[in-house]
């Protein structure tokens, strides 16, 4: 079996630039991803994006071809197309690629897996031409594609800059329903002070809302009772906004109230998590330099809690420090020294986010959905189900699986578990952190008998042999 | 480009024969399988195993599950498989998702 210095996981902006300082300081490192080219979902094919595509997505975008390029320099291995399905102390890490299974060896663990879209149960949100904001960055960033009559809801920036891109595009959504509201920006005030400091973010919003007025978008603000209609795919999105009920028929409807962090593998790892009532999401207990309360994992980027891909870049190179210190390869004072910059640049990214995230709150009846609501995609469980599993003396989610399955299908709760921990908490009147979460076991990918069947030979590697001999 | 697909395509690239629940269509080779069939005009990816509901790619990063086909007997996220040519792609019928 390969044996690394430092295996990383996921290919954005954290992975991508951790792998850079760990190899600049001599560590042999894997950078296992599951897409077939770096870039992580920011930075989503960036190195095949040019003309128009590029001129759309904006220079932000663009940008991360300098993380990819410095990638390609010597010292990284990089595996592409691979899932990874298991992470063993150790560190044995098990993937499967191109059909077939593998395994490899590290000392030390870098998780860099991002974040996932904070679940959005409305009514109708299952329905087909219902997407994550995400999904549509994903297939113009991907396969340049943009949907023709779309409605955005929600609430944040990457709203404003997905309405922005399909307004330089020449097909600006239908219109944007927007749930904050005035007292949510009055609220966001307080944290006025981070906003100037970290000005570029409001500067770009600033320039993305003009692109949006300028198209003569329409912006319903503070809608609530929103939901989606259709017949076997959505037709309209529904809502009410300033007393008036609206109706607006459409294709395409794209979903967004932040994002959250991706916690299955430091999960499966058994890392600490704590909810954080700022961001509304569990995030890992993590030390300045990223590392968990597991000796030897360590968390950059939007996992460890929502930063951005500059913050998760920054992030992801202290990690990469503090592990070349780990293996011998850096003095602590070098490795201080270093870091100084990079925590500057750090906090500066993160200025903005307390301002954003009270001006943004997500979307309450998502997070409290009404009872008729599926809040589990796989296994078709609604709101009211889990909060029928409350009155029976449900009290956290790995209970509530067993009451009623939700959690239980292939996308193991990534998009119900945090509604599930909610609704439980709310219904008991207890905090998130005394509900808990799912616990993640591996496989945290499904895994087939075929792939297994095909695993690589996981002899020791030639250079293993040789010692031997 | 037919203005009536929900999808506007920004560039052309050469197209490679599928088949998708026998129905003949023209994919752009190398494409996101899951892109390609949604900017084809296919609303409907599956039905789920539980009510027959309707389903279509959710989150195009291999997170949700949503988008699932069968090719070649294994059920496979189309957001997670390239176009190529010849692919013959099917409704999951329950096949080999393995042990979840």
């Amino acid at each position: 079996m390969d044996r690394f210095d430092l295996a990383i996981i996921g290919a954005g902006p954290a992975g991508m630039a951790a792998a850079r300082e760990a190899a600049d300081h001599g560590l042999r490192v894997v950078l296992l991803d599951e897409q077939a080219r770096a870039g992580g979902q920011i930075y989503r094919d960036v190195d095949r994006v040019t003309g128009l595509r590029g001129d759309i997505l904006g220079a932000d975008y663009t940008d991360g071809a300098r993380l990819t390029a410095r990638l390609r320099a010597e010292g990284v291995r990089h595996i592409i197309g691979a899932v990874v399905w298991a992470i063993e102390e150790g560190f044995r890490l098990s993937y499967t690629r191109e059909g077939r299974g593998a395994q490899l060896a590290a000392d030390r663990v870098l998780l860099a897996t991002g974040a996932l879209e904070r679940p959005m149960p409305l009514p109708g949100w299952t329905l087909p031409g219902v997407m994550t904001a995400g999904a549509g960055q994903i297939l113009l960033k991907q396969s340049g594609l943009l949907a023709r009559r779309a409605v955005l809801v929600g609430s944040g920036p990457l709203l404003y800059l997905i309405a922005a891109q399909m307004v330089r595009a020449g097909v600006p959504p239908l219109a944007m329903v927007e749930t904050q509201t005035r007292a949510d920006m009055a609220r966001a005030m307080r944290h006025l002070g981070g906003a100037v400091r970290g000005w570029s973010y409001l500067a770009k919003g600033i320039g993305l809302l003009a692109e949006i007025t300028r198209a003569r978008v329409p912006r319903y603000r503070a809608a609530t009772g929103i939901a989606i209609d259709g017949e076997g795919r959505a037709e309209a999105v529904r809502f009410t906004s300033r007393g008036r009920a609206q109706r607006i028929a459409c294709d395409t409807v794209l979903l967004h109230h932040g994002v959250v962090p991706n916690t299955q593998a430091a999960r499966s790892l058994g890392v600490t998590h704590r909810w954080r009532a700022d961001q509304a999401c569990f995030a890992p207990v993590l030390d300045t330099w990223g590392g968990a309360d597991v000796p030897g994992v360590f968390i950059a980027g939007d996992g460890g809690g929502i930063g951005g891909a500059k913050a998760a870049e920054h992030a992801g190179r202290l990690a990469a420090l503090r592990i070349a210190e780990c293996a011998g390869r850096l003095t602590e004072a070098d490795r201080d020294r270093r870091a100084v910059p990079l925590r500057s640049a750090l906090s500066r990214e993160l200025a903005a986010r307390p301002f954003l995230d009270t001006a943004y709150p997500p979307v309450a009846e998502a997070l409290s959905p009404a009872d008729a609501t599926i809040i589990c995609r796989c296994e078709e469980v609604a709101a009211g189900t889990i909060r029928g599993h409350a009155k029976l003396g449900c009290l956290g989610p790995n209970q509530a699986k067993a009451f009623g399955r939700a959690g239980m299908g292939p996308c193991q709760g990534r998009y119900c578990g945090l509604t599930v921990t909610a609704l439980l908490a709310e219904a008991n009147g207890r905090s998130p952190d005394e509900t808990g979460y799912y616990r993640i076991r591996p496989p945290l990918k499904p895994v087939t008998l075929g792939e297994l069947a095909a695993m690589e030979d996981t002899a020791p590697d030639s250079a293993e042999q040789e010692r031997a001999t | 480009m037919n203005p009536a697909l929900p999808f506007l395509e920004l560039e052309a690239a050469p197209r490679v024969p599928v088949i998708f629940d026998g129905t003949a269509l023209e994919l752009p080779e190398g494409a996101n399988l899951a892109a390609a069939l949604l900017a084809a005009g296919v609303g409907v990816f599956r039905q789920t195993p539980v009510s027959g509901a309707p389903r279509a790619p959710f989150c195009m990063m291999g997170a949700c599950f949503d988008c699932l086909v069968e090719i070649d007997g294994v059920v496979r996220q189309a957001c997670m498989v390239e176009v190529t040519v010849g692919l013959e792609i099917r409704k999951p019928h329950g096949g080999d998702l393995g042990p979840v």
